[in-house]
Parts: C-alpha cells; sequence; structure tokens
C-alpha cells in the first residue's frame, strides 16, 4: 500500500500524490487539508488524522475511510464510491449527493443530505450513527437517509426543521419521534416491515463496517418520513 | 366570469377579406386562441389565451391577423396603473405569487443608451475595417502579475488556463429544461462556428453536446444538476452560478411537467420531480467558502479550467466582485437586473439588483483601486442588445459580454413573456415535441451566426471610428465614451464625462 | 480609494481559541500555530489575537494599544490622554521584523487609570468614561486608533496572515489564560492595521466569522445609546451590542445570546417551559432590533472567560473540545487538533446556543 505522509504538505500536494497512485492508499498525519480525493475514482483510501473540508467532493466512485473525525462538506455532490467515517462529521455533508454511501458512526452537524438525489440506479445513502443537526434533509429530492441517534440518551436525534422542503426519496429516523416537529408537506409514520426491507441490507452492511449489533439497531421502532408530493411549490404561482 | 374576470390584455383581429381560413393559425397556436366553426364555417379566437407571440401573425399566408393591445381599460390613475390593479385582482383570485419570464421590462433607466462614443477627426486617424486588419480576439482568464524566467534567461511563457474567444461576445446560461434541446443545438452549433462559447446552464450537458465541449462551459449551480466528474471535464470552463441578474437572491425551480425524457436524463433527476435550486449554494455562505468551491472545482479538474464566478449586480457588488477576485476564481461575470429568466417572481425581476452599467463601472474601478484587475477577466450581461453595447461594456472595463435574450430573439423569440407556461410556439422555451421541433438547429444556429458576424462588423466599425485597430486597446478606454443627459453621481460612478467636456 | 468607516466592506474569516478554566497562563506560540491550517479562510488582509491575563503588574490599569500614523500623532494623543489620564507606563510595543508583515504604524501601549476629579466632575462611571474616551479619539483624531482598551488584557493585530501577525507581536512571549484569533478575508484592501480583528471595547473582545444581513438595522439602533460605528463591520456593531446588553442593561451572557441569536418563533412557541418561552417572548420582543441575521460565528473575550456563539440557522462552522483545562474553539477541527492533538469531546453547537466558558467558574 503506498503511503502519504500529509504532515508537512498543503492540499494540492496530498492530492498530486494521491492522483499518482492506483488502488490502495493511506494518507497519515492529515490535519485539516482540504478536497482530499475530490473528483477521483478507482482508489481505496484510508485516512489517519483529520480530512479537512469537502473531502470527496464530486467523488466518482472511490472508497475512503476516515479514523477520525471529518469536517464540513463530506461527499459534496458525490456521484458514487463510499465513504466510513469513525468518528463525527460537520455541516452540509452529502450536499446534492446523487449517489454512493456516506456512513458516519458519529454525529452529523447542520443540514446533512442536504438537496440529495437519486436517479435511475443511483441511490445516494448516508446513515449517521449518533445524533443529526437541524435542517437534516432540507430539500431532499431522492435518496434514503436513516438516523439511528445511538448514544442519544433523552436528547432529540435530529434537530429542528427536518425535511424542510424535502420533494422526494425516504428519511428513517430510529425512533418514535414524538419529539420532532415534521412541516406540513411530509407524512411521518411507523415503518412498517416491507418499508425497513429496504433499508437492511444497508444496516447491515453499518453493522459490519462498526462492528455493531443488527439486533440492536432493530430494538427500536424507525419511523419512516416520505414527502407528499415531488412538486411542492405547484400552487404557489400565478401567471404573470 | 364574474368578481374573477380580468379582460384579455391583447386582442386578435383578423381581417376577414384576407383571411382564407386555411387554419394554419390554428396549427400553429399552442395556447389555442384559433379554432374553426366547422359549423359556421368561419374562424373563431380565444382572446384570452392570447399572449402576443405573434406566431399565428408570421406564419398567416395572407397577412390577414394583427394582434393589439386592447382599450378596454380601467378609469386612468397615475397610481393604481391598469397593471397594478390587474396583480392585484390576479393575487385576489388564486393566492399565488406573481411568475413572470424574460427582463425587467419597467422604465428604469437604460444607461447605454445615455453614453455616446467616440470617433477620431484630424488629430489622429480612423482606420477602415475593410481594408486593414481589425482585432477581435480576446483571452479570458487571469493574468499573472509578474514574469518569470527561467535559470537560462528564458521566458517561462506558460500561463494559467484562458479561454480564447473571436469576439468579446458569448451566450450566457440557459439550462436545457428552460429551454429546449434544439435550442441548445442552436447555440452549440453557433459557439463552435463562431469560435465562442455557450454555457449549459444549471441543467446538465446533454448528451449528445459533449462533442462540442471545447466551446462549452458548464454551470454548477445550487441543485448541481447533471454535475459529475465527466460533466466538470467536458466544457473548456466551469461557471459557478452565485446569481442571476433576473433574480437575485433567490432560487430556481424548474416544474416537474417539464423534467421529461432527456431533460430528466441530463439532469440526472427523476421524471416529474421538480428541480429545485435553493437560494443559495448550501456549502457558501461567506466568501472563504466560495474559494473553497473555487478551488473544489480546481482539484476535480486538476487546474486545466478557468472558473467563472457569476454574480447578479447587487448595491454590495464592487466589495463582492473584490471577494471574488481574491478568491482564486478566474473570471467574473456580473448579470444586470435587466436580464433574461425562464421564470422569475415578478416583484423579484422587477425591483431587486441594479444596472449592469453601473455594476460593471464601479467594479472594474475597485479591481483597478485594489490592483487586482488582472487577477480575473470581467464579463457582463443582462441586457446586452447590439454591437454598440458591447462597445460601450469593453470601453467602460469588460473583457466580454454574455448575451441571451439577443440569441434568443434571433432564433425567433418574440418577448412575449410568458417562458413559464412551456407552450413556447418557437419552439425555443418548451419541451413540447410537437413545438421544439419548429426550431430546426441548423437553420437556428445560422441565425445567430448571421447576428454575431453582423454584430462582429459593427465593432469594428466603431472601433475603426475610435482610430482602435485592437479591442485591448478599447478595454477600459473611457475617454472614448461620453455621458449624455446624466447627473454628476451617475457620470462619476460610470467614470466619464459628460458630452461637450 | 475608501478606507474601513468610510464604506462597509464584508469579510468572511477564521476564528480559533483557547481557555484554561483553572486559569492557567500559556503563551500566545499555540494559539499562532492553531490557525496555520485554516490558512485559505483568510486572504492575508488581516490577522489579530487577543490575550487576556497577560498584563498581571499592570492589572490595575487600562492598557490602551494605539497606532498613530506620525510621531506627532503620537505626541497630540498623549497630551490628550494627560488631561484624563494618570499613564503610569508609556511603550512602543515590541514586534518581531519579519518579510511577511510590512508597513507598520508607530504602535505604542500606554498603562492608564482615569483622573478621578474628571471622572466625578462628569458624573459617570469609569467604564463609561473610559469608554467614552476611546471613541472620541478613533472618532475626531485622524492618525491616531485605540485598538485595545482593557485590563489586564490585549490585542495584537495587522495587516498580514495571522500566523505571521502572531510571530510579528512575539506573542510566544506572552502568557495569558484565555486567547482568540482572527484571520480576516476582507473583500477590500484598505491596508489599513485598525480594520483587522478582534474588535475590542473595554476588556471586551470580539471574533467574528461571516457577514450579517441585519447591520443597519442594528447599527442604527445602538448608535441611539452613543455607540460610534467608526468602522462599519460587523464585529464593531456586535461588540457594541454586547457591551449594552451586558454592561449597560446587565444581561447575563446566555440572555444576551438570546437576544441576538434568537430563537424562531416556531421554536418559542413549541417551548414547553413556559417560564422559559416567557423569557425568550420577553428578550425577543424588548431588543427586537438588536436581533443579528445572516451568518456569524462569534467568540466574546471578557475578563475570565470566553463566550462562543453561532447565528440561529448556523451558518458558520465551530467546533468546541476540551482536554484537561482546557477548552478550545474554532472555525474547523483542524486548528484544535493543532492546538492539542489528543483534544476529546468535539462538538459544533448548534445555532444560537451560547458556550459559556468561566475561569474557576467564575470566582476568578
Amino acid at each position: 500500500m503506498k503511503i502519504i505522509d500529509a504532515a508537512n504538505l498543503d492540499y494540492k500536494a496530498v492530492n498530486e500524490a494521491l492522483r499518482r497512485t492506483d488502488g490502495d492508499c493511506m494518507i497519515k498525519g492529515c490535519c485539516g487539508q482540504r478536497f482530499i480525493a475530490a473528483g477521483m475514482s478507482g482508489k481505496n483510501l484510508t485516512i489517519q488524522g483529520l480530512p479537512g473540508n469537502a473531502m470527496g467532493a464530486y467523488l466518482n466512485n472511490a472508497h475512503i475511510t476516515v479514523h477520525s473525525n471529518a469536517q464540513d462538506a463530506v461527499g459534496d455532490t458525490m456521484n458514487e464510491g463510499k465513504i466510513l467515517i469513525h468518528g463525527n462529521i460537520g455541516d452540509a455533508a452529502g450536499y446534492a449527493m446523487r449517489g454512493g454511501k456516506i456512513y458516519v458512526k458519529g454525529n452529523a452537524g447542520y443540514r446533512a443530505g442536504i438537496h440529495m438525489k437519486a436517479y435511475k440506479e443511483k441511490v445516494p445513502v448516508i446513515i449517521i450513527g449518533g445524533c443529526a443537526g437541524s435542517f437534516l434533509g432540507e430539500y431532499q429530492a431522492g435518496g434514503i437517509i436513516i438516523v439511528l441517534g445511538l448514544h442519544a440518551g433523552q436528547k432529540r436525534i435530529v434537530g429542528n426543521f427536518p425535511c424542510t422542503g424535502m420533494h422526494g426519496g425516504k428519511m428513517f429516523l430510529r425512533g418514535d419521534c414524538d419529539d420532532i416537529c415534521f412541516p406540513e408537506q411530509v407524512t411521518a409514520r411507523r415503518a412498517a416491515p416491507e418499508d425497513l426491507d429496504e433499508i437492511l441490507g444497508y444496516l447491515s452492511e453499518y453493522c459490519a463496517d462498526f462492528t455493531c449489533s443488527m439486533d440492536k439497531l432493530l430494538s427500536a421502532p424507525f419511523t419512516v418520513i416520505t414527502p407528499d408530493s415531488n412538486n411542492p411549490y405547484k400552487q404557489m404561482y400565478v401567471a404573470n | 366570469m364574474g368578481i374573477e374576470f380580468i379582460y384579455p390584455e391583447f386582442e386578435v383581429i383578423r381581417n376577414n377579406d384576407r383571411c382564407i381560413s386555411c387554419q394554419i393559425c390554428v396549427q400553429q397556436c399552442a395556447n389555442e386562441v384559433h379554432s374553426y366553426d366547422k359549423e359556421h364555417k368561419s374562424m373563431k379566437c380565444d382572446e384570452a389565451k392570447c399572449v402576443n407571440c405573434q406566431r399565428c401573425v408570421s406564419f398567416c399566408p395572407t397577412r390577414a391577423l394583427k394582434i393589439v393591445k386592447s382599450d378596454c381599460t380601467l378609469r386612468e390613475n397615475a397610481n393604481w396603473s391598469d397593471n397594478t390593479v390587474k396583480e392585484i385582482y390576479k393575487q385576489a383570485n388564486s393566492g399565488g405569487v406573481l411568475l413572470s419570464s424574460m427582463g425587467n421590462p419597467d422604465p428604469y433607466p437604460v444607461y447605454w443608451d445615455k453614453i455616446l462614443i467616440n470617433a477620431s477627426q484630424v488629430t489622429n486617424p480612423s482606420i477602415d475595417p475593410l481594408r486593414e486588419p481589425m482585432e477581435t480576439r480576446v483571452f479570458l482568464g487571469r493574468k499573472p502579475q509578474k514574469v518569470r524566467r527561467s535559470e537560462n534567461g528564458k521566458l517561462d511563457c506558460s500561463l494559467p488556463p484562458q479561454l480564447e474567444l473571436s469576439m468579446p461576445v458569448m451566450f450566457s446560461a440557459m439550462s436545457y429544461g428552460s429551454v429546449s434541446y434544439n435550442a441548445h443545438k442552436s447555440l452549440a452549433l453557433a459557439a463552435s462556428e463562431l469560435g465562442i462559447f455557450y454555457n449549459t446552464g444549471e441543467g446538465g450537458l446533454h448528451e449528445d453536446f459533449y462533442c462540442y465541449g471545447e466551446n462549452t462551459i458548464v454551470q454548477v449551480a445550487s441543485g448541481r444538476f447533471g454535475v459529475h466528474a465527466d460533466f466538470l471535464e467536458a466544457g473548456a470552463a466551469i461557471e459557478i452560478k452565485m446569481g442571476q441578474g433576473a433574480k437575485p437572491g433567490i432560487g430556481g425551480h424548474l416544474p416537474g411537467t417539464k423534467i421529461i425524457g432527456d431533460v430528466s436524463r441530463t439532469r440526472m433527476i427523476p421524471e416529474g420531480s421538480d428541480a429545485i435550486s435553493p437560494a443559495p449554494h448550501h456549502d457558501i455562505y461567506s466568501i472563504e467558502d466560495l474559494r473553497q468551491l473555487v478551488f473544489s472545482l480546481k482539484e476535480a479538474t486538476e487546474y486545466k479550467k478557468p472558473i467563472i464566478v457569476k454574480v447578479a449586480a447587487v448595491h454590495n457588488i464592487a466589495a463582492i466582485a473584490s471577494g471574488i477576485a481574491r478568491s482564486g476564481a478566474d473570471i467574473i461575470a456580473i448579470d444586470g437586473f435587466r436580464g433574461g429568466t425562464g421564470a422569475a417572481p415578478t416583484r423579484i425581476r422587477d425591483n431587486v439588483g441594479i444596472p449592469v452599467e453601473l455594476a460593471l463601472a464601479c467594479v472594474d474601478q475597485r479591481l483597478r483601486d485594489e490592483n487586482i484587475r488582472s487577477n480575473v477577466s470581467l464579463i457582463v450581461g443582462g441586457s446586452i442588445r447590439s454591437a454598440a453595447d458591447v462597445v460601450k461594456a469593453v470601453a467602460l472595463g469588460a473583457d466580454a459580454c454574455y448575451v441571451a435574450t439577443a440569441a434568443l430573439l434571433a432564433l425567433g423569440c418574440h418577448l412575449c413573456r410568458t417562458c413559464q407556461s412551456g407552450k413556447c410556439n418557437w419552439g425555443i422555451a418548451t419541451q413540447r415535441p410537437e413545438l421544439v421541433k419548429r426550431l430546426e438547429p441548423e437553420a437556428g444556429s445560422q441565425r445567430l451566426i448571421h447576428l454575431m458576424t453582423a454584430w462582429k462588423h459593427e465593432i469594428k466599425e466603431l472601433m475603426g471610428g475610435m482610430g482602435i485597430n485592437s479591442i485591448e486597446a478599447l478595454r477600459g478606454n473611457r475617454l472614448m465614451l461620453r455621458g449624455i443627459g446624466l447627473t454628476e453621481k451617475e457620470l462619476a460612478i460610470l467614470g466619464i464625462l459628460h458630452a461637450g467636456e | 480609494m475608501k478606507m474601513e468607516g468610510q464604506v462597509r466592506i464584508p469579510s468572511g474569516c477564521a476564528i480559533s481559541a483557547v481557555i484554561s478554566k483553572d486559569g492557567n497562563k500559556m503563551s500566545g506560540e499555540m494559539i499562532t500555530n492553531s490557525m496555520k491550517p485554516m490558512h485559505d479562510r483568510s486572504n492575508g488582509l488581516g490577522g489579530g489575537f487577543a490575550g487576556y491575563g497577560i498584563y498581571p503588574a499592570y492589572k490595575e490599569f487600562y492598557a490602551f494599544h494605539m497606532f498613530f500614523d506620525t510621531r506627532d500623532t503620537r505626541k497630540k494623543c498623549e497630551a490628550f490622554l494627560k488631561e484624563r489620564f494618570e499613564i503610569v507606563q508609556s511603550e512602543i510595543i515590541p514586534t518581531r521584523k519579519i518579510p511577511a508583515i510590512t508597513d507598520e504604524p508607530i504602535i505604542w501601549r500606554y498603562f492608564v487609570a482615569p483622573l478621578k476629579s474628571i471622572v466625578v466632575s462628569l458624573q459617570l462611571d469609569e467604564k463609561e468614561f473610559v469608554a467614552r474616551t476611546v471613541m472620541k479619539i478613533n472618532e475626531d483624531m485622524s492618525g491616531a486608533y485605540v485598538f485595545s482598551s482593557g485590563k489586564n488584557m490585549g490585542t495584537f493585530k495587522a495587516v498580514g496572515f495571522p500566523e505571521d501577525v502572531g510571530v510579528f507581536y512575539k506573542l510566544d512571549e506572552y502568557e495569558g489564560y484565555s486567547w482568540t484569533a482572527h484571520g480576516r478575508y476582507p473583500t477590500n484592501t484598505p491596508g489599513w492595521w485598525g480594520g483587522a480583528h478582534p474588535f475590542t471595547l473595554l476588556d471586551y473582545s470580539i471574533v467574528h466569522n461571516g457577514e450579517i444581513s441585519s447591520y443597519d438595522a442594528n447599527r442604527r439602533f445602538i448608535e441611539m445609546f452613543g455607540y460610534k460605528c467608526t468602522l462599519q463591520t460587523d464585529t464593531e456593531v456586535i461588540t457594541y451590542i454586547m457591551d449594552y446588553l451586558l454592561r449597560v442593561q446587565g444581561l447575563t451572557l446566555s440572555e444576551a445570546a438570546s437576544v441576538v441569536a434568537a430563537p424562531f418563533w416556531s421554536t418559542i412557541d413549541a417551548k414547553t417551559d413556559l417560564e422559559d418561552q416567557k423569557k425568550h417572548s420577553y428578550l425577543r420582543t424588548l431588543f427586537s432590533s438588536l436581533l443579528v441575521t445572516g451568518p456569524f460565528s462569534i467568540v466574546l473575550g471578557f475578563t475570565g472567560g470566553l463566550m462562543a456563539l453561532n447565528d440561529r440557522l448556523k451558518l458558520r462552522s465551530m467546533v468546541v473540545g476540551e482536554k484537561d483545562d482546557l477548552v478550545f474553539i474554532a472555525s474547523e477541527e483542524a486548528a484544535i487538533r493543532t492546538m492539542e492533538a489528543n483534544a476529546e469531546n468535539i462538538w459544533s453547537p448548534a445555532g444560537g446556543e451560547p458556550v459559556i466558558i468561566k475561569v474557576k467558574e467564575g470566582m476568578f
């Protein structure tokens, strides 16, 4: 495996070194370097240390594992691939992602999965092990967002204003969500077994990635949220 | 009928002496204004549906039709104009936000029309462009501040990526979805032929048009529709759309009814689903975040493409442009408040933003004051209507202009301002196959080539008159301009003298 | 070209802060280094720091840090100060010559105490007197600028990248129990050192990231109370708002946070704790002109503590971390990791949720 020591490199140098490698690669000593693996494909990358903002932007079928936290804008406009984060992630993770997976062991900041899309065989998936901040899935147009709320304790597992402007895709929140206020244009209901069938594969993949127990995940009910219409603003305008 | 009734805006006048009941008007009107009454063997029309697109007028073989403004009006009132009252009726009827298309039609000052161009007389010669060399080639992109040499003294002639244009005009962004496949194809063909660029807008790039990539600017907007690695690689430059002159501060919203077939495929979203572009890019809430998006795109394309940042002309535009010029962007595009749109809330379109002439003048000056003008090239758009406007813009300091409305007019648009209906009879702002096919791309591109070729001649004539034989000698040459009927303040902002001074 | 104050110059930024809950001293080197991984958030047109507890020998005196354009201005200003203050120490602020920082003005500091007789005759509270004097100098005395005026604290700022500014001011030679830092990305080059941040008044200092949209509504309100927004920056108006709410109105830190980053009405309406609901409703109604909208993350420094706050939509990033007695706050986690590789409990406060750290729980 190729090892890149990022300790004294800026992001440009890190990415240049990365572009020159094929297959497996590890970045050591990362501390805030931005844009790691932006637009890249065909790599299997492990990061030690803290990657900077916009890691995996426009990612095109590469696999990234981060052993710590990650900062803002992870997987921005990601197309394909998988990002695995063993810590927390910052704000706006998976903004406008169209395909691929972002699995997070810890918490996510504000606006996770904002404007996430789906198209044909491309169904992006975000799983957040802990809690998510406000505006989760704002403008969600497709794909699946799952928040597990593990170790949430008494805390609400998502912040304020989830699903604002949601007009496609699905969100699954582990819990009964009595304490969460959803906007008018979505429907939130207890997930039936057939709803869960759709995500069991992702959940078991998540359990394997982070060595947690599937039984434990399924020990609590899930709430599934879907938009009532994929044309939420149709009635808003009058021709002038 | 009743309280909700609003008398139709237009009247269809049919000269029955000329009408031969051929029913071409019936076929041509997607709004279904015209019909043939079989029983009475006569032509009828429903004026309430007429948008005054002039399609029937243009295609009537006997010139039997004309459309006129209705003279059924409310009692005159300088405060409550007919339009103002009718807008209130529409909102009271529907509860809806008023939606309009194309540029701001209100009578705000058009500064282009208050600026006059110089010509040489006696003291230096004018140049005849038909017989003397006259250069309009422009390179857009960052120009380094310092010359570098290798150790043996040889000049290092490498430059940051540049866009080469045969003339300082390009077709500005119109997305596939808001305009038709054939409209895009016409623009792409013409741009290739002319050696300029067209712009995908925010709807992605249709697979058929990747072959025109060398003359394509690909756009990344807040909805990121159709944005993926191949798309970013496909164009000659990448434009980040932060704002649009017709609707500064708000996003876009292409209704699901237009997301069908290839539009859905190109945008990479399901058919029938609304394409919503949020008002901001949700990864840009501050100037340093713009730097992040600029460099994420540069990293993703290995620093091979210039990055354009497009913003609407707003009050603080000089400071905004200064920030962009330090963000790593190579080109700034400024879109004035008269710029067109496929649909925008009327109140936004008609009340938000500032004229591009003033924005251009203050931005160019500010960037020079800060010695960062060479960091970026400046493109201006938002109602550039003629070669004279182009020349005035370049003399004020622009490197190039963006045109869209003028290009659409060349393709047949009659400025009826109802693009939002999706029933464009000219095959431009529509996705209905029977309408789209009315715009034939080869013919459309030919008309665009005609227009641009004519403008290029005119630009050369105007330059020649000033004794200038290369466009770069015109750029920022404000002494070539004089204001007419402008206040001291307006002249100061434009940085030009009054006529007679 | 118009300078800061003649024209409003919005800017983006990076912020960083560290505080010892036990009041242990640390040199300014760590905070300087924390700005390095966030280099791209600034553009080299402004960097600055505030250190608390750095002047123990003069802790009873107001420390005025000043920029002067000429020696004459300094002499004139000194004469002005002597009419109002006892100057116990007057000296140049030591700096290192480095290539990254050029065109420095005359940088001076005075340790002063207001003349009692004057304060009494003006019937002013001592702090109010000092604040007004600072504002008078900054508004009226061309070429002189007070950029720090608190007790046992000081700000250090310049045109340059923050990591260079820290080296320039020899921050490694100061010891403080808390530090804040700022890297600026202004949309102009006034080339003026006073425009860098932190912005301070008395011992309040603010570092701020983001461009607020409520600026002129806030400014026109706060100027009714004797404040003069001479720089037209967001940071300046936020500092005055904080001074007004905390010092003049006597609000607590968290109450002040509920004014500037008030929850949405829907959030207030949904509160089940009725007492809390009433409080938020009251503060929002009473101080409606002090609601700050648009993106911001700020760190407010004050004697014995720090408060970090995000706008209510959390449009700027901010991360908090801890290690032993230290608490770290920064725009990016990378800054915290640079200060302490093994920082723990890294978390992002929610929008409008203040993070308040007081040395020795306020018994400092």
